[in-house]
């Protein structure tokens, strides 16, 4: 298993429960990731990378199993394409170049590279520490590479998975909140798949494809763009370089937020629709990271005037003049059915009965899929589909270099017992609430004359934030962590860079310079667990 | 793993005392100093660092031998090198009585105030040091502020010391940077003999750094870092012609290895070699030797199931936790004959395909150890341990692992547990050990006493071995007579005398007084009357009698004791012994407790025969739903005294 | 030194996970039940045999989602050829096995156990005890009167192989001061009857944190951080995994322990819904249990193939914003959902 740019011990806990079950019956862990988080300890190799140095990592990993001639020569002529581009992209990549661009040491890379190329079965997991860099898309796909080369692909245990951060990221996707999909990944610029839905839509389906987040803000800072209708989402806070998304946001003609609380992005609003929390106030589905669709239910009913977003959605219809009547979750799941081949075999009935099933899924007696990508080992080359394809990628290290001004690299991420911008678990109180914290290393903490609780001050190029200071032996000099859990409090995002991959629109919160100075007022903000930081009560 | 550290830097004599035993960190990761650019960048972790679990044991008596007692910096520091969760390890210290966790003064006097020693004055003994010392030596509760005093001393109370031929006995720690441990024989008069007070106790521990314990006229042991090697041990029948277990027991050296191969020393372990592993087996199968740990299994078919497993890797034992009350005759081999047990050990290695042994050995044995490493040491240097073993191409080495105070490690599956670094605590059986036993993998598990025939079989084969004793009792045993009996000691016998053929070996009872009544087999044995002495002391005699030889212990009670004390003291080890995993022995002993309690001081609860009917109930649920034989034996010795032979008067 | 040096080969020790990766044989093994033929496949336990026929074997300390220890001693059958009773819940069948689930011997070690078990331990919020201690005619009393609860810190303070003199007037008992010591959960081990599945389900059956371990020895023993420091200086992570296994309610989630103090916490009146953990993308399943249009307690069904029951820290108790009217105190409004 290569855990890559994830802590899902922290961030995925139930998940890496089946991971500490795999190693108990014998799987090796190797964690790549700038910090030694938990996740790492667990690893019998930790890869401690330089921040955003991914791609010669994975590069010169690919060029030793090549070397070593440790490569699956029969998947990849069977189900791949590219190979020999992409072999000769990786020749620089020697050990040498990615220990001095990574800072890990040549034969930890090599023996890395070994014991994933000829392991039986292995697995590639990522999370936000691949996907959110400038080059988002490039570090995926030198991932996708190494499980091609050595045939990693399509078999039972093995494969490539991003960890999905929210509860239904993936439903997202799969029910196409996406700017070039429709629902069941069928494409926006397929002129058949339009046809299919604009015959139960009855209506046109524009076949232009649209704009993802970060084209959207650089449409409504051209002033193409001027209203927005947004459902829980928090943009004003969750989105790199806070300071002028809010300014983005409260320029527009018309701001429509559809919540469950009153956040930031709500406050900017002309219209705000108190929305439920549908996960226990509602009822629909929810896709998980393996793909198995899971049933929500209703447990209690929303406060006050709080509403059913299908209702919000179907009286908007209504009221714009479009009659859709009142469908329930399930009508409007059975539509996707017969739209969805994927979906098609997911009835209620059967998400009750089985407690989720893992698409494809095409009728009601299909078990679901457990892993996608068998066809591409097909002896048979008409059942293999469109070939995986190798992708030439180059290292190129974060936008934001640490300078003489901006000594330190900034990299974000999650903690345990909270969750993005705060919203949810500042509801419940816990020993492990501490608050934000500037977490540096034992190093860079003696070096500056910090101690634990201090409070510093953080400065990029973009903004200026205090906090206190929590030092941590799982980072090394040159690095510095926070979150974005309270951004009321410390808005970590006044920092980070928006520099965003032009494919997949994911800003680099992995990686910004900044500078780190003490504040010379003693500030008591106790030790990480000894003293809870009650940063947000309860009623 | 994800440890919870506190990452507090450990005293400098914390860190000394690890160290030295674990070796100078490998990476600022495992407790090493930070600052190494390798470190920054990559970490080995995972199942290797795991693995070294296994010396956890050893690390925290390090840290005690050291400093005295567990701190938070120093268990916090054993955790870092060994990746072992602080509670983990908590659990694993707080489990082994003679590691503290808090802090306690770095002398410590552990007296016995067990059954045999209270016929040899240990109860008055205890009573003048309440008096003129002070209370027996408590847990400070955590948090709480304790000076420890750098010189000072305390004293405890201890459960059977296996030195009952000197009773009474005391064990002593004395931590530090040169710390000593040894016991102490006829410790009264060495005690007592300085006068009175706690400044007493204090000089006692001067005057014992130096002594040389007597007894019955008899050197004792001491270690002192090896500058004591060479004091022999003395038994009763010392140079007696017909000894096989015991023939060099203070005759031979027992530190020199040329004394013990001029002896025959070393005879068995080629002509093992020669005749092949098959053949050894073959042998020890036909010698009919039964275990002598208690169970009396037949060791050949114990050596052959294993040998019959096909894992690669297979793991040996010699059980040297001897902690029965009353039991005494493993620490007479250990410090008499060590290379023995050396060779002994190396023979069963070879003939079930086992290349580690592990000699496990009670805490309170001090000798015992420094003798046993002192005989591993000098036979891996002439060849008969390590990778190529007299030149033949066998493989097999041996480790020491000393317990902490805690009588369950003897139980055939508690010490696995013991030895991977977890609490002693018996597994379920089955698996057998044969089967999945230490580290998982098959694994013999034999008594230092069973070993010690092995020897003699393989010279003289296994049908001159079964012709000595009876038919169904093959060989020689070793048996532990103390108590009220004339001349304490260990005795070794063909199997077939009487009980009371083995009191009259031992002078009889003690200043002509009548017999009250015999434990056979320790505590966890079975009382007789003096109506009983005709018993052969063989498995089919006792068996037929309804009695046991149990670890071969003969504890004599003459008509001066008051038995509802003695009852209460069996009742009162278990309780304190019990590892507390299962209900029926982690409750019933207590309430086996309170019963014999309440009659002695005479509160019985609806009368004594109530309490007597609740104790056999409480017992038979011991005895049948119990994970271990410690559970299952608790009830037997307070059954017998009450039922066999009356103690009480009622039933 | 020693062999410090030279690595030992070492198996993994027994898990849920290995246990449940040890593959069943396709062999059908034969054995008699309370005179009843019955085969099953190879690897089965008796308890499992005695379920499938529908004989229901009393237990503490199994649980289908944990290695078994058999500990408790509850689940006890005789086993014809068997010097001692054999616990059911780990021993596997044998072909030709006779095996007698109430026997006189059973009934008796049964009734003693839940005896011993009852004048020790406050079992008022165990389930099926009261029932099983009326079935089998059990007496706790017997053994005198309970005697008071410990004074905090005693039990964690005691030193193996150490103990005071009975007292003649009570039984001994593990009673002591319920500890208190974070809002989110509160251990009562004056109910806790040692059965090792907190420790199991926190350490190396699910978690894997060993916040926990069974400290000190005997009667003495229980459950312990390092040092029986409280909570918040412990690893505990908040997972509440122990609780989700603990069978006597030693272990109880703090607002399910203030309505029961208050008299307020009646499960007939309350509902429990299914639905999916709001937060990562692993897809828990949450079992909210609703109590007057509230959410008083999210658990996660057992024989969940994601969770086995088991949820983090945000699972367990992130649920609270839900019925959080007012904005959350201390922040100027809640934040958005990301």
């Amino acid at each position: 298993m290569f855990l890559w740019g994830s802590n899902a011990r922290d961030a995925h806990p139930i998940w890496f429960h089946h991971l500490l079950k795999g190693i108990q019956n014998g799987a090796r862990l190797h964690v790549v990731d700038p910090r030694r988080t938990s996740s790492a300890e667990w690893a019998d190799v930790w890869l401690g990378l330089n921040v955003g140095s991914d791609i010669a990592l994975s590069n010169a990993m690919a060029r030793e199993i090549i070397h070593a001639g440790l490569h699956d020569e029969t998947f990849i002529a069977r189900g791949t394409t590219g190979f020999e581009a992409f072999r000769d992209s990786v020749e620089p990549y020697t050990l040498e170049l990615a220990a001095a661009a990574t800072g890990i040491p040549a034969d930890v890379i090599r023996d890395s590279a070994h014991q994933y190329a000829k392991a039986d079965r292995a697995m590639i997991c990522w999370t936000l520490g691949i996907t959110e860099h400038h080059n988002a898309v490039d570090n995926v796909v030198s991932l996708i590479n190494l499980a091609l080369l050595t045939g990693h692909v399509g078999r039972y245990g093995c494969g490539c998975n991003p960890l999905r951060g929210q509860n239904n990221v993936q439903g997202g996707g799969d029910m196409g909140a996406l700017p070039n999909k429709l629902p069941g990944f069928q494409d926006v610029d397929n002129p058949e798949h339009r046809t299919k839905f604009e015959r139960v839509w009855k209506r046109d389906i524009l076949p232009e494809i649209g704009l993802n987040l970060t084209e959207m803000m650089y449409a409504m800072e051209h002033k193409e763009l001027t209203a927005l209708y947004v459902i829980g989402e928090n943009p004003a806070q969750s989105d790199a370089d806070a300071t002028h998304v809010a300014h983005l946001l409260d320029q527009l003609d018309h701001l429509v937020v559809q919540e469950i609380f009153l956040t930031k992005t709500a406050q900017l609003a002309h219209v705000v629709f108190p929305a439920t929390a549908t996960w226990a106030e509602g009822e629909g589905t929810v896709t998980n990271s393996e793909r198995r669709v899971q049933r929500v239910r209703k447990a209690v009913e929303p406060p006050g005037e709080a509403r059913d977003e299908l209702w919000i959605m179907s009286e908007l219809a209504k009221r714009m003049g479009r009659g859709w009547g009142h469908p329930s979750a399930e009508d409007v799941w059975d539509e996707l059915r017969s739209l969805s081949p994927d979906h098609a075999g997911m009835s209620y009935a059967r998400l009750d009965a089985l407690g989720g099933l893992q698409w494809p899924c095409r009728d009601e007696t299909d078990p679901g899929t457990l892993f996608l990508h068998a066809r591409l080992w097909d002896e048979d080359p008409a059942k293999r589909g469109r070939l995986a394809p190798f992708s030439v990628v180059q290292h190129e290290g974060p936008v934001e270099q640490p300078s003489d001004e901006y000594p330190l690299t900034l990299t974000t991420g999650r903690r345990l017992e909270s969750y993005n911008t705060g919203v949810q678990t500042g509801g419940y109180l816990s020993p492990l609430h501490r608050g934000e914290s500037l977490d540096l290393s034992p190093e860079d903490a003696a070096r500056l004359g910090i101690e634990q609780g201090d409070m510093v001050q953080v400065t990029s190029r973009r903004g200026t934030v205090q906090a206190p200071a929590h030092i941590d032996r799982g980072l090394r000099a040159g690095v510095v962590f926070m979150t974005l859990h309270f951004p009321d409090a410390i808005a970590t995002n006044l920092l980070t860079i928006n520099a965003t991959d032009p494919r997949s629109g994911t800003a680099e919160f992995k990686a910004c310079a900044v500078r780190v100075e003490p504040i010379r007022v003693a500030h008591s903000v106790g030790a990480r667990r000894a003293e809870p930081f009650a940063a947000a009560g309860d009623d | 793993m994800d440890l919870h550290l506190r990452h507090a830097a450990p005293t400098d004599d914390e860190r000394a005392a690890v160290d030295a035993l674990l070796g100078p960190p490998r990476s600022a990761w495992d407790g090493g100093e930070r600052g190494d650019i390798r470190d920054a960048h990559t970490a080995a972790g995972g199942r290797e660092a795991r693995e070294q679990r296994h010396l956890l044991l050893p690390a925290l008596r390090a840290l005690q031998a050291r400093v005295g007692w567990l701190s938070e910096t120093g268990l916090d520091y054993v955790c870092a090198r060994l990746n072992v969760p602080p509670a983990d390890a908590w659990g694993v210290a707080t489990f082994y009585a003679l590691l503290s966790t808090s802090p306690r003064a770095p002398r410590v006097l552990h007296v016995c105030d067990d059954i045999a020693c209270r016929c040899k004055g240990a109860a008055e003994l205890i009573e003048t040091l309440e008096r003129t010392v002070g209370p027996a030596h408590s847990h400070a509760p955590h948090g709480d502020q304790v000076a420890i005093d750098p010189e000072g001393a305390v004293w405890m109370r201890s459960p059977c010391l296996g030195l009952c031929d000197h009773a009474p006995a005391a064990f002593v720690q004395e931590a530090g940077v040169e710390p000593r441990e040894f016991l102490v024989g006829d410790a009264a008069a060495v005690i007592l003999g300085e006068g009175e007070g706690s400044r007493s106790l204090r000089r006692s521990f001067d005057s014992l750094r130096s002594l040389r314990m007597t007894s019955n006229g008899a050197q004792l042991g001491m270690t002192s870092n090896g500058a004591q090697l060479g004091v022999t041990v003395d038994i009763p029948q010392r140079g007696d012609p017909a000894l096989i277990l015991l023939k060099r027991v203070g005759v031979v050296d027992p530190t020199a290895i040329s004394a013990y191969r001029t002896t025959g020393g070393f005879d068995a372990l080629r002509k093992a070699i020669e005749i092949g592993a098959d053949a050894v087996i073959r042998e020890v199968t036909d010698s009919k030797l039964l275990g002598r740990g208690g169970a009396a299994f037949p060791t050949g078919r114990k050596w052959d199931a294993v040998a019959k497993q096909p894992a690669r890797t297979k793991y040996l034992i010699c059980n040297a936790d001897e902690s029965e009350p009353g039991t005494f005759k493993d620490r007479v081999l250990l410090d008499g004959d060590p290379f023995a047990i050396v060779e002994a050990m190396t023979i069963a290695g070879f003939a079930t395909g086992c290349e580690r042994g592990f000699l496990y050995i009670r805490g309170e044995y001090p000798l015992g150890a420094e003798r046993m490493q002192h005989a591993i040491d000098e036979s891996r240097e002439h060849g008969f341990l390590g990778a190529d073993i007299l030149g033949r191409g066998v493989r097999f080495d041996i480790e020491i692992r000393r317990g902490a105070g805690a009588y369950i490690c003897g139980e055939e599956t508690a010490i696995f547990n013991s030895i991977e670094g977890y609490r002693g605590e018996p597994r379920n059986k089955p698996p057998f050990p044969a089967q999945a036993g230490l580290f998982g993998l098959p694994t013999v598990v034999n008594n230092v006493e069973t070993l010690a025939n092995i020897p003699f079989i393989v010279l003289e084969g296994g049908a001159a071995f079964a012709r000595i004793g009876t038919e169904q009792s093959a060989g020689p045993r070793l048996f532990c007579l103390s108590g009220h009996v004339t001349r304490p000691g260990v005795y070794e016998v063909p199997f077939g005398k009487t009980l009371r053929e083995l009191i009259e070996l031992a002078g009889g009872v003690a200043n002509g007084r009548t017999l009250q009544t015999v434990l056979l087999g320790g505590a966890a044995g079975v009382f007789v009357g003096p109506d009983e002495l005709d018993m052969p002391l063989t498995f089919e005699g006792v068996r037929a009698a309804k009695a046991t030889l149990g670890s071969g212990v003969i504890l004599l009670f003459d008509d001066t004791v008051n038995m509802s004390q003695i009852l209460l003291r069996i009742a009162s080890f278990f309780r304190d012994e019990s590892c507390g995993q299962c209900v029926p022995c982690r409750v019933g002993t207590v309430r086996q407790e309170e019963a014999l309690y309440r009659i002695a001081s005479g509160k019985p609860l609806g009368g004594v025969a109530q309490e007597i009917a609740l104790l056999d109930e409480v017992g038979l649920a011991m005895k049948d739903a119990s994970i271990c034989g410690l559970g299952q034996t608790a009830y037997s010795a307070i059954e017998s005294a009450i039922h066999r032979v009356r103690v009480l008067g009622m039933t | 030194m020693t062999a410090a040096s030279q690595p030992l080969v070492q198996l993994q020790r027994p898990t849920h996970a290995t246990d449940q990766s040890r593959r069943m044989s396709t062999r059908t093994i034969s054995c008699t039940i309370d005179g009843t033929p019955i085969s099953v496949r190879e690897g089965t336990t008796i308890f499992d045999a005695c379920r499938q026929m529908g004989t229901e074997i009393p237990t503490l300390c199994f649980l289908d989602t944990l290695h078994p220890v058999n500990v408790c001693r509850v689940c006890v059958v005789e086993l014809e050829g068997a010097r001692v009773l054999v616990p059911s819940c780990s021993r596997a069948v044998e072909e030709g096995m006779v095996v007698h689930t109430n026997s006189p011997r059973v009934q008796h070690s049964r009734k003693l156990v839940l005896e011993m078990l009852a004048s020790s331990v406050d079992l008022s919020t165990t389930p099926n005890v009261a029932e099983w201690i009326a079935e089998y005619d059990a007496k706790p009393e017997r053994f005198g009167p309970p005697a008071p609860p410990a004074p905090a810190g005693t039990r964690d303070a005691s030193i193996a192989g150490h103990h005071a003199p009975p007292n003649p007037d009570f039984a001994a008992t593990v009673a002591e001061p319920t500890k208190i010591d974070n809002d989110l959960y509160v251990r009562d081990y004056a109910k806790c009857i040692l059965c090792y599945k907190c420790v199991e389900a926190c350490g190396p059956d699910h978690q894997n944190t060993f916040a926990i371990a069974v400290a000190g020895r005997g009667f003495d023993a229980h459950i312990s951080t390092e040092f029986a420091v409280p909570l918040p200086e412990s690893a505990c992570v908040y997972c509440g995994n122990c609780i989700a296994v603990c069978p006597t309610g030693a272990l109880m989630a703090k607002t399910e322990f203030d309505k029961r103090a208050a008299g307020n916490w009646d499960e007939s009146r309350m509902t429990a819904t299914d639905t999916i953990c709001p937060y990562c993308g692993v897809g828990c399943t949450l079992r909210l249990h609703v109590d007057e249009g509230e959410i008083v307690k999210a658990t996660s069904p057992l024989e969940n193939a994601i969770t086995q029951g088991n949820l983090c820290i945000k699972g367990r108790f992130g649920w609270r914003f839900v019925q959080n009217t007012a904005a959350p105190a201390g922040s100027d409004v809640g934040n958005g959902r990301h």
